[in-house]
């Protein structure tokens, strides 16, 4: 047993690193931060993405057809990302928080003392956390701007500008909400993040699913930001603040405890927002089907950024969810839960896309699961990490789907590895794909094995860890099934429905192309037989340029490079991200529990998962090699086994369908909505404005006509109508005048 | 002449009122059946000049009964207005006349609305 031996012995480097280091973390105060106005420069990180989102509307209004505003954002973004690295070289990993006022916004007083004044200034609350954040969030998006200038080439014009103008939206969104310095400024940013998701993911507003892609993405995240909406509300009510650097004094001396109603009340209202922003558990439907915006879009804002808001609200406000015992359990068992879900439905999943959606949902849920069971550390590394692999795999399928005319079925490409042009996307795909399956040494490998240690070494969240390693097995199982599927065997491929005519000439979308071996998935490939007997000619992938594949290159050098920090925890050595996070106000999560002793089998928690996430990483690779590499048919022949028996075949049917949540909030809430609104649309159509408004205004029309008969037109009838009109008077007068007289 | 002021100065104020807005009354109706049961316009017009004469009629009455010739300066001033009206409106019905070759009122039916 070489191969445990080698395990053990990692383990146990692992447990000394982590030992030394962390001990002087623990229990350490968050330090006030300091108004700095000679950083007044950093406001320019949010100008220069508004600046460029002014630009793109002025292209777009001038009708430029080049590339002028891909290259105005890229600009704008790069200089954005120059001067955040400026500002983390000043600063360093360790430097202490800072606040850099920029402009007054809302400043009332009606007394002296807390709970009479409200304060939110246009602020920025610079602290190691925040930088993190930037740091892959600017740079992330300057690259993959790069990329969308070549991916987005097809629609140059309005729609050209439409894009950029989004990307720059949601960069200057972004950076408010990382950068902010209280709550209201943060939520204005966390509302205009997910106005720009609306705005790309309907990219294609002609698209009936891209709209209504959008419409719930939107609908969805409304849900969780009406709970953070009232939780900063209760915050500023049962803290009198609204700041961040005010709020961590007011939570330091706060007692421990669950208080009121409404103070218990504040972490779950901001979970709910967080796990909306970050698709966790009850709101997570929103993200796969977000997919339909356009690829760059995908890897950027519902891979890498947008949904790690949530990771970065919870560690953000770290000291207020450790004032509630129950807060962070509950977190730590939604992200074990949604991961674990996801990662079932991902295995089941035939759109490239939607599979890597699923993952991102699935590794949400790792972050979260660090969040709660107290390694902020390990959750904003894995985000970190995750930012990079995911934005990785995440823009190799944009480039396949690209190349093959929006083809993203599993079943209808293979081989891609063999295809000229498609070396590069294969081979950081694969990489994209270990890192994803947290293979040994990898960045991704390190930031999971941190979280799931950390669970382990407790009792109570030890179920929790089992479960993440179990989901890790999966995960590298249904990545390696795409690579497997799509990048090796033989090459096979059929082109997808968005004909590129404008490339390559003449283009057959439907034209298949093959040499030798075994075609894919069964009905797949008939279909595909019966295209390539009827088109003639073949189709040709059209072939990523240098800025694809130069920022496929520079991104697999960041996933690469994001190992780094755990290979020095892994040799006992301080890392930068560690550093950052407990320089933040994450400090109380950012130091780790150990406990030595054994957790089962006679290993401790750092022996169980070394052990465990290992194998699981490599038998899930192992396996998704057997039946999607070596013999495709078993794929098949699996699905059809677990199908014929009455006991198993509900699981193929539930994952495929993915578990059908959505059904379920369709028979929960769409549905009685639907029939509610449609009883008081009739409510409203046949009693109010039939019966009361109609009605009432047919009223005088219908005393009208009654007297209609009578303006006839003869001069006769008026006269007598007058003379009737005249007797009537009279009559009434000799009534009364007999009357009095009686 | 002078007898006759002298029998009316003889008679009470309101002696022969009564009659004479009886027939004043009398007078109205038959000119407001008149134009109600005719369709000739010149005929329609002669009845409200009857209606008219009967108003005429019972302001003489009225302005004896209170011993006041205000009543026959109105009826002075009915006169000249019916003159002038007659003038107006028999142009009126001469027109109406080259429009349609009929006096009937019904051939301007139409103009209800």
């Amino acid at each position: 047993m070489n191969l445990s031996a080698c395990l053990l012995a990692l383990s146990d480097t692992q447990v000394v690193g982590h030992a030394v280091e962390h001990a002087s973390l623990l229990n350490a105060p968050i330090v006030q931060a300091i108004a700095a106005p000679e950083l007044r420069w950093a406001g320019w990180i949010l100008l220069l993405p508004l600046l460029s989102a002014v630009l793109c509307v002025a292209c777009a209004a001038l009708r430029i057809k080049s590339k002028l505003p891909a290259l105005l954002t890229t600009l704008a973004l790069g200089t954005s990302f120059a001067l955040v690295l400026k500002l983390y070289l000043m600063r360093g990993p360790d430097a202490g928080p800072v606040v850099v006022h920029l402009w007054d916004w809302m400043n009332f007083s009606w007394g002296d003392g807390r709970w009479k004044s409200f304060q939110a200034d246009v602020s920025l609350y610079i602290d190691s956390l925040t930088m993190l954040w930037m740091l892959f969030v600017t740079g992330l998006g300057t690259l993959i701007t790069i990329y969308a200038s070549e991916y987005m080439e097809s629609d140059r014009g309005v729609s050209y500008s439409r894009f950029f103008f989004g990307v720059s939206i949601f960069l200057l969104a972004m950076s408010i909400l990382v950068m902010a310095d209280n709550l209201v400024l943060l939520y204005m940013g966390w509302e205009g993040v997910g106005l720009a998701s609306y705005l790309l993911i309907g990219y294609n507003y002609q698209k009936p699913s891209a709209v209504a892609a959008a419409k719930k993405a939107f609908i969805m995240n409304r849900i969780g930001d009406l709970g953070l909406a009232i939780g900063i509300w209760l915050i500023w009510v049962n803290y009198g603040s609204i700041e961040f650097n005010r709020l961590f004094r007011v939570f330091e001396d706060a007692d421990r405890g669950v208080g009121g109603w409404d103070r218990s009340l504040i972490p779950f209202c901001l979970m709910l927002g967080a796990f909306g922003k970050s698709a966790q558990l009850p709101l997570f439907t929103w993200l796969p089907d977000a997919m339909e915006g356009p690829t760059p879009v995908s890897a950027l804002i519902h891979a890498a950024t947008m949904v790690t808001a949530g990771v970065y609200l919870i560690a953000r406000m770290q000291p207020l969810f450790s004032l509630h015992p129950d807060a962070m359990t509950m977190v730590a068992w939604i992200g074990a839960l949604t991961a674990l879900l996801s990662a079932t439905i991902g295995m089941a999943q035939y759109d490239m896309k939607r599979v890597f959606a699923y993952s991102t949902v699935s590794q949400l849920g790792y972050m979260f699961l660090g969040l709660g069971v107290g390694t902020a550390y390990g959750a904003s590394y894995h985000v970190f990490t995750h930012a990079f692999f995911k934005a990785l795999l995440f823009l190799t399928s944009g480039a396949i789907m690209h190349g093959f005319a929006g083809q993203l079925d599993l079943r209808r490409l293979s081989g891609l590895r063999r295809v000229p042009g498609f070396r590069i996307v294969s081979w950081t795909m694969l990489i994209g794909c270990l890192w994803l399956s947290a293979f040994p040494y990898s960045a991704g490998f390190f930031s999971k094995d941190i979280i799931l240690v950390q669970a382990m070494s407790q009792p109570k969240f030890q179920i929790l860890g089992w479960i993440g390693l179990a989901t890790a097995g999966l995960t590298a199982y249904y990545s390696f099934r795409v690579w497997f599927r799509v990048c090796a065997g033989p090459v096979s491929f059929v082109a997808g429905e968005e004909a590129h005519a404008d490339h390559d000439g003449q283009n057959n979308p439907g034209a298949h192309f093959e040499h030798g071996g075994e075609s894919s998935h069964g009905a797949a490939s008939n279909l595909a037989h019966a295209r390539t007997a009827n088109a003639g000619t073949a189709f040709h992938p059209h072939k990523p340029r240098i800025a694809i594949k130069s920022v496929l290159l520079f991104i697999c050098l960041g996933a690469i490079l994001s190992g780094i920090p755990g290979m020095q925890s892994l040799r006992g050595q301080a890392n930068w991200v560690q550093e950052m996070v407990a320089h933040s106000s994450a400090v109380r999560a950012s130091g780790e529990d150990h406990i030595t002793t054994p957790v089962a089998f006679g290993l401790d928690a750092h022996g169980i998962v070394s052990v465990f996430g290992i194998s699981a990483a490599i038998g899930g690779i192992l396996f998704a090699m057997w039946i999607h590499l070596l013999d495709r048919r078993m794929a098949d022949r699996m699905r059809s086994t677990l199908l014929s028996s009455r006991l198993t075949r509900w699981l193929p049917i539930a994952m495929e369908n993915k578990w059908y949540v959505d059904e379920l909030y369709h028979t929960l809430f769409r549905l009685p909505m639907w029939i509610t609104s449609h009883m008081l649309h009739f409510l409203d159509r046949h009693l109010v404005d039939g019966l009361l408004v109609n009605g009432l205004g047919r009223l005088p029309v219908m005393i009208g006509r009654l007297f209609q008969p009578l303006y006839n037109g003869a001069l006769q009838g008026y006269a007598t109508t007058m003379a009737g009109g005249l007797i009537l008077v009279l009559v009434w007068v000799a009534y009364r005048w007999c009357g009095g007289a009686a | 002449m002078p007898l006759l002021a002298q029998a009316a100065a003889q008679l009470a104020p309101t002696q022969g009122v009564t009659v004479a807005l009886a027939f004043s009354a009398a007078l109205f109706c038959v000119g407001l059946v008149g134009f109600l049961v005719r369709r000739n316009m010149i005929l329609m017009f002669l009845c409200t000049e009857l209606m008219l004469q009967a108003a005429a009629i019972a302001f003489i009455a009225f302005g004896r009964m209170r011993m006041d010739t205000g009543g026959q300066v109105f009826v002075i001033f009915i006169l000249t207005v019916a003159a002038a009206e007659a003038a107006l409106a028999l142009g009126l019905v001469v027109l109406l006349y080259r429009r349609r070759e009929t006096l009937s009122a019904e051939a301007w039916q139409e103009l209800h609305e």
